[in-house]
């Protein structure tokens, strides 16, 4: 077993998390001119988590790597990821495409077995299409262990790692051997905000940018998108002046 | 063509997510055939008899089984879907459980799943939230096989029929996995209270309630008297009021319940997510400009410390 942890982050570029998107004219997309973007929150996570388990386990990381499968634009995520102490990155530019779970999953594979990373952390989900299944996805790719929701990670002294995870009703914790995939819950760090000087020097570290012709995968999608709507706006009802008022409407609405 | 569905049960008993995955394989229209899995997976196919289109029971026993590592269900899985060309649909409950292994199976059988479906339009439309459910998108799978995971809050759980069924039970075997992740340990909240997925009422608190004291002193009173179960937004997790384990929002349970009484929440776009399909929502809140009350069917505007304590008194 390799005695030195080459950490792999995918981060992806989103509408920021503050605002809301909205739908674009021919439905079929949001709009994203003059749009605020930002990384992905969970991923900003995985990030944070990554360097963590640097600056707490001495010698053990060899490597963080941050990957990015986007438009070029998504070079400032990356950026991110290096002014938060990624030593590296790639972007897989895919132009203005949007790639489903399982075509970005392949790509991940690639960019894996180039940078022989054994331990891969990212968000549970991207804040955008909400699908939540792309670490999974690599995980049953490659054939890992996968440790979904993330709310804790302890990497233990025979490399073997121990993590806590959300699930319905509670936690679990599980452990395993490297290599492995961890996703990350909102819970599992506070991350740090970048600073100015950190973001300049972060523009000296290496970005390398990939073209996914040169990947040899086939990135069709497997869904056709058939409409994209707003949802059905839920009116605003009443305001009530006492709890006696309170009562009887909620009776009127039978919630009681 | 048929339709495959994984039930999760607790203790024995279909958890009420998975009653939700059946009616939303009903929709579907082609017969269904159960999966259960792990310790009490042949008490729960007692009830699985009874369940509506329900023609087959597939149970495996195997203790490998019991914590539903997605490492060990997903060769399973897999084996089910590669022997029997029959099945078009492959569902989900839309849990930790399901969502942790549906990609998995996904990935590799060069498949791309959907997640958490809230309609089935035909047998390859559905309606799935995005944005954190400031969208709706209708997608059209091209794939041979359908795998998706069900928000257990858009399908009402299906209701057991007085007789059972004539389905089949056919017991199958740990399929042999190469898994290397243990299972440790799990500390789950328990509460004798409703559990927050399925409440039909739900009493939420948020950072409008000044500390984790004024958080149990009030909310857990009004939620005793309605027998509901008590969520929280975000912010009033992040302030240490409550487990996370009953955070409501985008990043936590998507839950629609008759009632839902939003004590002290602003309304955060990530909250609504999780709420907004309640069918009656209740605010109480201090600030009359909170976005909440852009979404509650009856709103007070107040001090909580007056408002909660008098609410519960007089139901």
């Amino acid at each position: 077993m390799s005695s030195k942890i080459r950490i792999l982050v995918p981060v992806k570029r989103v509408i920021d998390f503050a605002l809301k998107p909205r739908i674009n004219k021919t439905h079929d997309g949001v709009e994203t001119q003059g749009v605020k973007f930002s990384i992905n929150p969970f991923d900003n996570i995985a990030v944070e988590e990554a360097v963590k388990i640097r600056k707490h386990n001495k010698g053990v990381v060899e490597s963080i790597h941050a990957v990015s499968i986007g438009p070029s634009k998504a070079k400032d995520v990356l950026r991110t990821a290096l002014a938060k102490g990624a030593d590296t990155s790639s972007l897989v530019d895919i132009g203005s495409k949007e790639l489903d779970p399982l075509a970005v999953s392949k790509i991940l594979k690639k960019i894996q077995e180039e940078q022989g990373s054994n331990l891969i952390i990212m968000g549970r989900q991207a804040i955008d299409d909400d699908a939540g299944q792309t670490g999974q996805m690599l995980a049953g790719l490659l054939g890992w262990s996968q440790a979904t929701n993330a709310s804790k990670v302890t990497i233990n002294e025979d490399m073997t790692v121990e993590v806590e995870k959300a699930i319905d009703g509670g936690v679990e914790i599980v452990k395993a051997p490297l290599p492995l995939i961890i996703t990350t819950d909102l819970t599992l760090n506070e991350p740090k905000f970048v600073t100015l000087p950190k973001m300049m020097k972060a523009k000296k570290k290496p970005l390398k940018v990939v073209r996914p012709e040169d990947l040899g995968i086939n990135l069709e999608s497997r869904l056709e998108t058939v409409s994209l709507e707003e949802p059905v706006p839920r009116k605003a009802g009443i305001k009530v002046k006492s709890v006696d008022e309170l009562i009887s409407k909620m009776k009127e609405l039978k919630a009681i | 063509g048929s339709t495959l569905a994984f039930l999760e049960t607790a203790g024995g008993q279909i958890t009420p997510a998975s009653l939700s995955t059946v009616t939303a394989a009903t929709q579907i229209g082609d017969p269904i055939t159960v999966l259960l899995v792990g310790a009490g997976s042949m008490e729960a196919a007692k009830q699985a008899y009874k369940l509506p289109s329900v023609q087959k029971i597939i149970v495996s026993e195997s203790e490998k089984y019991n914590h539903y590592l997605p490492e060990e269900v997903s060769p399973l899985v897999v084996k089910l879907l590669k022997e029997n060309s029959g099945f078009k649909h492959f569902l989900v409950p839309a849990s930790t459980a399901g969502k942790n292994f549906l990609p998995r199976v996904g990935a590799v059988l060069d498949l791309q799943p959907l997640s958490e479906i809230i309609k089935v339009v035909s047998a390859d439309t559905f309606v799935r939230p995005t944005y954190a459910g400031n969208a709706v998108l209708t997608v059209k799978s091209k794939d041979d096989v359908i795998l998706a995971s069900v928000r257990p809050s858009a399908f009402e759980p299906a209701a057991e029929e007085s007789t059972a069924t004539s389905a089949s039970v056919e017991e199958v075997d740990y399929v042999k996995s190469g898994n290397k992740t243990e299972f440790i340990s799990e500390k789950l909240i328990t509460s004798e209270r409703p559990d927050l997925s399925s409440a039909k009422v739900v009493v939420s608190g948020g950072r409008g309630l000044k500390s984790k004291e004024e958080f149990d002193q009030l909310l857990y009173p009004l939620a005793d008297k309605l027998n509901a179960s008590v969520g929280a937004s975000r912010a009033a997790v992040d302030a240490g009021f409550c487990d996370n384990s009953l955070q409501v929002g985008q990043t936590g349970k998507v839950i629609a319940p008759n009632l839902y009484i939003a004590v002290g929440i602003s309304g955060a776009i990530q909250h609504l997510a999780g709420m907004k399909d309640s069918k009656v929502i209740v605010a109480i809140n201090k600030d009359e400009e909170a976005p909440i009350f852009n979404v509650s069917d009856v709103g007070l505007v107040g001090d909580l410390l007056d408002i909660i304590p008098e609410l519960t008194k007089k139901l």
